[in-house]
């Protein structure tokens, strides 16, 4: 079957219930009871397992499979949820997530998940994973966990006269064909009885993947002495311990089984319930019904507005200049309709910052865990909203930074149990709106910045001299971290620290539009601030004229215009300034920066905008205010990507187009 | 047929040039430019050139020709080239031909004045002698890179 249509539709699908799952499971680690989490997280999995079969990706639906049947064994108490089991759903997860990844590559999907497969396998019949083993072993000897199925083989062998023991065999340190030893003692077995379980798994124990000791369950009709004589004489065998086991005991579990499966029947029982509870939970997630849409049709959906954006302007001025109020009057009602419509276009393209968050819990844990850290992220604003644009954009710095705080932020559980800390660090990630940004905060509770050894691996690389090393505030040195060539860490480690620094990542978050600020107090933390804007298409601009030029400036950038009187203006050092609330702000006169041709104006009055990049400010010295608009932002091409103090251009309403201003660039 | 090139035929003071087809998106008439501040002589600004904004370059100057005003004749032809689009003005877009690649020259030394550099070849149709622009040389970002003529404060 033709299946390629699908395929898009099952990568985005497959990727959504992977993170699903992640994200469930990370939640399972908190409340290891929690059932509803589990029947979560089954559900995902088992949608999981029928698209990728029904795409033909095998080994992604295997896995999947299996990972169900432990889930299944979860579900229905017969497995406990250890930090083991959720290592391998974890490890399974990567496996899952590495093959949607092939294939959305155009790869085949294929990989090699027996190992993965195996430890799910033994996870399902109540044995620990090989990783686990070793300290199972230890604690040989206890029964083993039986199913139904083996527990009603195990009774009525009994009835008939069979016995039912556990053997524990251990070989010989220095055997080297464990598997031709473990074959031999299967004959043995076999010539006196029926093995019913080994443990580790029999496929286990024909690739050698054991210590020198397995476990199995017989039925024999042979003594228990007698048995045990018979295996010693295979060669190799060190030590072979029979216990039998008891109808009793089995008995017992049996019954707390039969419980078990009351329950089950109970929750089957009521399937219309539960059908009802997945639709709630589903409506919980997004509200009312969706469908998917190319990213690529809604940019054509805005260049299309824009036009009509563009040719309303027109309207709008022809029918000023005819005056008929019947014109008028149509115009102005589309002005509205199209200042809705621009509304729900832009709102559109907005997804919450949660799909990025979504899988830095799990990256986390993983890093917490390689570097011996105890760690706990704490998301605030995983609902705040940024375009889909941004939101692509936005992960890899992130990341970067997570990692950064992890390496470099949050210290050993030891030096921080001696400072007096919870030995657990935590890792804020904040995302928030304000005004026409959204900010994003990384914090956490660790070190904090050494100044000292900032300054001197700065004077080190060369990107600062000693001198000017001595007065730097606060915060100039911490932005020396943003420099590029810049790395503190002692040791490049394999999480942060390998060459590239903090000025990639501030790069990437300017080359976004946006700003990126690091706070730290030493002993207590360090706080890093990312400043986006909320779309990248439109933004509010206030319009003014420079000789006949026009330029759009930012409002997020500017505090308030003025006017002021020609005798306000000061000089200082040659340079002039004004004196603004009570602040000595530097004079900008756009024209003689610009360039632009045409002489100054001789009036007594000089339009100024103020505007501020962090703490500093400065007045532009305009020649009139148009007003204020909201604008598409357009780039200037490939052609033009680094002219001086411009970050872009717009077509206003006349078809003209206008350069718009990048305050950051003219203070310095 | 494989060895015929539809060409671009612009004017550029006695000289004519030649573009391969099929990097022309369109030839445009001559329309307001918007000033870029602070960039190369050569690059007039950017126009809305239905909803994309298109810089505009100035071939006369970026060959350094003597600049003239521009009269009804005045085209702008936009081209594209990989990521690049810009616009070109020439001073008349005259003709559309099929141009035998066999009869493509090297380039000499000197044509009209324009540096050998941004030249492809020359090709002699009848009585007409064709300049072929090599688009990605003339339209190359490098040249670009002027340093901030002012200082902006401190």
């Amino acid at each position: 079957m033709e299946m390629t249509q699908y395929l898009d539709i099952f990568i985005e699908e497959s990727k959504e219930h992977l993170q699903s799952i992640n994200q469930q499971v990370l939640l399972l680690e908190k409340t290891p009871g929690e059932l509803s989490i589990v029947n979560e997280i089954f559900r995902s999995a088992h949608t999981l397992k029928g698209m990728s079969a029904t795409m033909g990706y095998e080994d992604l639906a295997n896995l999947t499979h299996c990972m169900e049947n432990v889930l299944d064994a979860i579900r229905n108490n017969k497995l406990d949820v250890s930090s083991s089991v959720l290592d391998v759903l974890f490890a399974s997860l990567d496996h899952l997530e590495a093959m949607v990844v092939e294939i959305s590559e155009g790869g085949s999907g294929k990989r090699d998940v027996a190992e993965t497969v195996k430890e799910l396998e033994a996870l399902e019949k109540g044995e620990v994973p090989r990783s686990m083993q070793v300290e199972a072993n230890k604690e040989a000897g206890s029964l083993q966990d039986y199913d139904q199925y083996e527990k009603q083989i195990i009774i009525q062998s009994k009835e008939q006269g069979f016995h039912a023991y556990e053997l524990s065999i251990s070989l010989r340190e220095d055997c080297i064909l464990k598997a031709a030893r473990v074959y031999m003692v299967f004959e043995v077995i076999e010539q006196i009885g029926e093995i019913i379980k080994t443990l580790p798994a029999v496929d286990m124990l024909e690739t050698e993947q054991f210590g020198t000791h397995f476990t199995l369950s017989i039925l024999t009709k042979e003594s228990a002495g007698n048995v045990k004589e018979r295996i010693l004489k295979v060669s190799e065998v060190d030590a072979v311990e029979v216990i039998d086991i008891k109808a009793d005991q089995l008995n017992i579990s049996s019954n707390s089984e039969r419980e078990e499966n009351d329950k089950l029947e109970q929750l089957e029982v009521s399937p219309q319930d539960k059908k009802s509870e997945v639709q709630q939970t589903s409506n919980a997630g997004s509200s009312g019904k969706t469908i998917r849409v190319n990213i690529e049709r809604l940019d054509q959906l805005m260049n299309l507005f824009e036009e009509l954006v563009i040719d309303r302007g027109r309207l709008e001025e022809i029918s000023k200049s005819l005056k008929s109020m019947e014109l008028n009057e149509t115009v102005e009602r589309m002005s509205r309709v199209s200042g809705d419509l621009q509304n729900i276009i832009l709102t559109m393209r907005m997804v919450p910052v949660e799909q990025v968050f979504n899988r830095f819990p799990r990256m986390i844990r993983g890093l917490a865990k390689d570097l011996g850290k105890k760690v706990n992220l704490e998301i605030v604003g995983a609902e705040t909203e940024l375009d889909r644009t941004v939101i692509d954009e936005i992960g890899d710095p992130l990341v970067h930074l997570l990692r950064n705080s992890i390496d470099h932020g949050i210290e050993n559980p030891g030096v921080r149990s001696s400072k007096g800390k919870n030995e657990t660090g935590t890792i804020y990630l904040r995302a928030f709106h304000s005004g026409n940004h959204v900010f994003i905060e990384i914090q956490d509770d660790g070190a904090g910045i050494n100044k000292q050894k900032v300054l001197s691996k700065a004077i080190e690389n060369g990107i600062l001299t000693k001198e000017m090393s001595e007065n730097l505030t606060d915060t100039q040195c911490f932005e020396l971290l943003f420099a590029s060539g810049f790395s503190t860490a002692d040791v490049v480690s394999d999480i942060s620290g390998r060459g590239v620094g903090l000025d990639v990542v501030k790069n990437k978050i300017e080359s976004l539009g946006g700003s990126i600020t690091v706070d730290s107090t030493e002993g207590s933390g360090t706080i890093f601030s990312i400043q986006l804007p909320l779309t990248l298409s439109i933004m509010s601009v206030m319009l003014v004229e420079i000789s006949r030029e026009k330029y759009a400036i930012p409002l997020s950038s500017i505090i308030e215009t003025a006017i002021i009187r020609k005798e306000e203006i000061l000089s200082a050092h040659n340079q002039k300034v004004i004196d603004f609330r009570g602040k000595v702000v530097p004079l900008v006169n756009m024209k003689d920066i610009f360039e632009v041709p045409g002489s100054t104006g001789s009036g007594q009055h000089v339009p100024v905008v103020v505007v501020r990049k962090g703490d500093k400010m400065a007045a532009l010295v305009v020649d009139s205010f148009i007003g204020q608009q909201e604008i598409v932002l357009k780039s200037l091409g490939q052609y033009l990507t680094s002219v001086f103090a411009i970050s872009g251009a717009t077509i206003l309403g006349d078809g003209q187009v206008a350069l718009i201003l990048d305050c950051n660039a003219l203070i310095k | 047929m494989m060895n015929e090139e539809k060409v671009i035929i612009f004017q550029l003071k006695d000289e004519e040039y030649a573009v391969p087809v099929q990097h022309v998106k369109s030839i445009e008439r001559m329309q307001p430019i918007t000033r870029i501040p602070r960039t190369v002589s050569f690059v007039k600004g950017v126009i809305n050139l239905r909803g994309v904004v298109t810089p505009i370059i100035d071939l006369r100057s970026r060959f350094e020709i003597e600049e003239v005003s521009h009269t009804d004749t005045t085209r702008i032809i936009i081209v594209s080239v990989g990521t690049i689009e810009a616009g070109l003005i020439v001073d008349a877009a005259n003709d559309v031909i099929d141009l035998d690649k066999e009869s493509i020259e090297p380039p000499p030394e000197v044509v009209g004045g324009v540096d050998a550099e941004y030249i492809q070849g020359v090709a002699k149709i009848e009585k007409r002698l064709l300049i072929l622009l090599d688009l990605v040389k003339v339209l190359n970002p490098e040249k670009l890179d002027v340093q901030p003529t002012k200082e902006s404060i401190h």
